[in-house]
């Protein structure tokens, strides 16, 4: 690895100061799973790294004021995956979690790496965006501001941070009562892949009546989407599989896919059809359970 | 640039490490402790020939810097056993005869280790899923699954005497 200064911070306030001082070439460091791949390969040669490790206040994983969630932007993808509250109230953020990378990358890898990084295939950041989570970002004198995570993102490795702001925690309101979600991708194995399309979806029944959809597809656009159309279609209905049939084909409508390795915009549009049907049928089932 | 001093405890030793602020965990343990258990197979990640415990968590060591792990522990293959007797799945792996050029094994036992720490009596599935992150070139995995089930087996054994 090419050479660089280490700073290793204890507080929020010390990586602000840090940031606000910065050169041009800083890269902050937290799990360092995507990072420290591309400083090896020559990809990224910052001159100086910042250490979120030692931060305590970038770990909390706790339940908010509202009974909602927050979660810490350097809370583990394996800790995600674990924690009993996450996978039972907000399950489709252990579900892709529990797919980023092996056990041993999922140990070091961290939530708010895996958004920051903003790789189109993000596996965690279709579920936020599909809970209508909001970043906490923090910059300059302390000062905080909150983004809807479907505004988060502006291109392919791109987000709305600016140089001198870090992500904090993400907020995540409590789906409530009659709520289920899920997320699914498509990868050829299991482990230690890339999603090929990945769909996250959450839906809320009022007394049989789905209330309140959301979709959101990750690998067929520069940026995590939201599949509106799809959502609307669903939102005052009693769901059927007809209904749910529909609302994958109009997913696959919002999609913007690209041909690469990994897969053809066709094939891509073929999975956004077969994974929006699938996860709303299970968050469908999880909701009315 | 200026070394940075690593104090952690590796394999249940306080341990003090001038390393530069640029190498990775498992560098420094190769290089500086002359732990050479873990090993560099891709360098990304991908292969878990560097498993170490951190915490009693598997990680994969390429992937850190070495000053992330101050103030932390670290487990390496050279730590598993305990003074004087093979832990259990090092025993069975050489019963069975597991290894072939061993280059994996050391972080296959690892991750192995992980998941007997919380899970005594995993099933084939969860055994393949808790190795899942490292690959082997050459012995196969299915005597290593045999190994494991088998050192859960005796493990509980031992622990129900």
């Amino acid at each position: 690895m090419r050479r660089f200064d280490l700073a290793t911070p204890q507080t929020l306030g010390e990586c602000l100061k840090l940031l606000a001082a910065r050169g041009g070439d800083t890269k902050v460091l937290a799990g360092g799973t995507d990072l420290l791949p591309q400083m090896k390969n020559g990809l990224l040669k910052p001159a100086r790294v910042i250490d979120l490790s030692g931060v305590a206040e970038l770990r909390v994983l706790a339940a908010d004021d509202g009974q909602g969630l927050r979660i810490g932007a350097a809370v583990t993808a394996r800790q995600l995956e674990r924690d009993p509250h996450v996978r039972a109230a907000f399950t489709s953020i252990a579900e892709s979690g529990a797919l980023v990378g092996s056990i041993q990358v999922r140990n070091l890898a961290t939530v708010g790496g895996n958004i920051c990084n903003a790789a189109p295939s993000a596996d965690m950041a279709p579920p936020l965006v599909a809970l209508d989570a909001e970043a906490v970002i923090a910059g300059l004198r302390g000062r905080r501001r909150r983004v809807p995570m479907a505004s988060f993102f502006t291109g392919v490795r791109r987000t709305v941070l600016k140089p001198n702001e870090l992500l904090v925690e993400f907020v995540v309101p409590s789906p409530g009562p009659g709520s289920g979600g899920h997320y699914l991708r498509h990868t050829p194995r299991r482990e230690l892949d890339i999603a090929v399309v990945g769909v996250a979806a959450q839906v809320t029944l009022t007394d049989g009546v789905c209330s309140k959809a959301r979709i959101a597809l990750a690998a067929v656009a520069p940026i995590p989407l939201r599949a509106t159309a799809a959502e609307q279609s669903l939102e005052g209905q009693r769901l059927t599989p007809s209904l749910i049939e529909q609302a994958a084909a109009l997913a696959v409508e919002a999609a913007r896919p690209i041909s690469d390795q990994r897969g053809s915009a066709e094939f891509r549009r073929h999975l956004v059809r077969v994974l929006t049907r699938r996860t709303l049928t299970l968050a469908l089932a999880r909701a009315s359970a | 640039m200026p070394k940075h001093i690593l104090s952690f405890t590796v394999n249940d030793e306080p341990v003090e490490v001038l390393v530069q602020p640029y190498v990775t965990l498992l560098d420094a343990l190769r290089e500086d402790l002359d732990l050479t258990g873990p090993k560099e197979g891709c360098g990304t990640g991908d292969c878990g020939a560097c498993t170490v415990h951190l915490d009693g968590q598997p990680v994969a060591s390429c992937l850190m810097l070495a000053m992330q792990a101050r103030g932390r522990s670290v487990r390496t293959i050279e730590g598993l056993a305990a003074a004087g007797t093979l832990h259990p799945l090092q025993d069975a792996f050489v019963r069975l005869g597991v290894p072939q050029c061993g280059f994996c094994i050391p972080g296959v036992l690892m991750a192995a280790a992980a998941l007997l720490a919380e899970n005594k009596r995993p099933t084939e599935e969860e055994i393949r899923y808790g190795i899942a992150g490292n690959l082997c070139r050459c012995t196969g995995y299915t005597k290593m699954i045999a190994a494991i089930s088998e050192a859960a087996a005796i493990s509980q054994e031992g622990a129900a005497r």
